[in-house]
């Protein structure tokens, strides 16, 4: 990659000038992205808590996947991973992915399976 | 030497040897596959973090509750906005670390100290901001009793604000007598765990006292905590009370389950250490800037490496601050 950065962000639907404004542009969107988390864990409002989806909070959902979207922009434009050749991004990237992905799905229904047997058991707290 | 080279015949194809496919370079590629291991070691951290909470998911202390603190503004309720501001810094130190990497590719050497310098200020004050958490939740706030069954219950008065164990603690019913191995039995040491009240005191201000309630950890179907009425809580605390604490260690945690204090401390101190090797690492490719290293090399690209350690800090850190403090 070296000398040539790829200025384009949001699908090309914003581009910058040089690679310094460009990074100022993506602090700004993180800085954004992580107040409204912010603002959203101070209210907390009602009807993202009492809706749920797969189980999980819709205000869960929104933080995880602004997480994501947090991960992306430093990954691809603080790290240069939008620079770099495909062959890199897909040995790194898809790699986490999918362990990721995988050990977290499998660890979750897990917990999920002891909490209804301490639920409907005798255990009562500790194992 | 050169006698001893064979030509093979597929220079410049695909498998002749000397190709770069990935076009990086060793030093960077490794970088990159280590921070691939490292993730893989947070997410199998957080991961357990958890499960351990969907073990325990109607009783899981939330952050809200946990972390209300700031840094000279006492006894004023601030979730969030401690962590939000050490996010920021980390953030913003991830910037000033993308300029430096910036300025390194134009060959600007001043300029790469003046955003290495920055950098390592963010980061030594997230450390710092990090020990602060640490040290408020480690000492606690308003104390606890822990049950035979090792649950947590805390106290309200009737209008439904916490009520500090100290405040109404029964002070003067006599002082402890530590055990020693000279008076009693030899084999017994003192309790190591020694909060600044005892149970009994806790009981007998919380008898004496009719405006207290307890809390219990576990949540209705709203996620709000379950209060007991007076009755039931002086059977609570007579039948089941066992042990006063006081802040958070590894083994007890007034705040709620244990296990939540011990992936706190494990999670956030993981990150921690990675922060201050961090920072170490900047400051060594920081003075080796100053010395022109990488201007005799006629090249940057250790600035490069190091900043994608400094940045995947950052991004655990999105991660944690998520799962710890937002979810």
């Amino acid at each position: 990659m070296a000398h040539e950065h790829k200025l384009a962000i949001f699908r090309g639907a914003v581009k910058f000038k040089s690679n310094v404004s460009k990074i100022w542009g993506v602090f700004a969107f993180l800085s954004i992205v992580t107040i409204v988390e912010v603002a959203l864990g101070i209210i907390r409002p009602e009807f993202l808590i009492d809706t749920r989806f797969l189980a999980l909070k819709l205000l869960n959902w929104i933080f995880i996947i602004l997480t994501i979207v947090k991960a992306y922009y430093i990954t691809w434009d603080f790290m240069h991973m939008r620079d770099e050749t495909s062959g890199l991004r897909r040995a790194v990237i898809w790699t986490s992915i999918f362990l990721i992905a995988y050990l977290v799905v499998l660890v979750l229904i897990e917990g999920d399976y002891i909490f209804e047997v301490y639920k409907s058991g005798f255990i009562k707290f500790d194992f | 030497m050169e006698a001893t080279v064979v030509k093979t015949g597929t220079e410049g194809k695909t498998w002749g040897g000397g190709n770069q496919p990935l076009k990086a370079s060793y030093g960077k590629m490794m970088m990159w596959f280590f921070i691939v291991s490292d993730a893989l070691t947070f997410s199998g951290f957080l991961a357990s973090y958890g499960f351990s909470r969907f073990k325990f998911v109607d009783a899981w202390p939330i952050a809200d509750e946990v972390f209300t603190h700031f840094p000279f503004l006492h006894g004023v309720e601030a979730p969030m906005y401690y962590v939000a501001f050490m996010t920021f810094i980390l953030i913003f130190s991830s910037v000033t670390m993308v300029l430096a990497v910036d300025a390194g590719h134009k060959m600007k050497q001043n300029k790469v100290i003046l955003y290495l310098f920055l950098t390592i200020i963010g980061g030594l004050i997230f450390l710092g901001s990090q020990a602060w958490e640490w040290a408020t939740f480690i000492k606690g706030d308003y104390g606890a009793i822990e049950t035979k069954g090792g649950q947590i219950i805390q106290f309200l008065d009737k209008e439904g604000e916490r009520v500090a164990i100290r405040d109404f603690a029964a002070i003067n019913d006599g002082d402890r007598i530590p055990q020693t191995r000279e008076n009693g039995l030899w084999f017994a040491e003192d309790t190591e765990y020694l909060p600044t009240v005892s149970f009994e005191q806790v009981k007998a201000g919380f008898l004496a006292n009719d405006n207290l309630l307890v809390r219990l950890q576990h949540k209705d179907e709203h996620g709000h905590h379950i209060i007991l009425s007076r009755e039931e809580s002086i059977a609570k605390v007579v039948n089941d009370g066992q042990l006063v604490v006081e802040g958070a260690n590894l083994r007890h945690n007034e705040y709620g389950h244990p296990l939540f204090a011990n992936f706190f401390f494990f999670i956030t101190g993981f990150h921690g250490f990675h922060v201050a090797t961090g920072v170490l690492i900047n400051i060594i490719i920081f003075f080796n800037v100053i010395l022109g290293t990488y201007e005799r090399r006629n090249n940057y690209e250790m600035v490069e490496k190091v900043g994608l350690y400094w940045h995947f800090v950052d991004l655990v850190w999105v991660f944690v601050f998520t799962f710890f403090y937002l979810v």
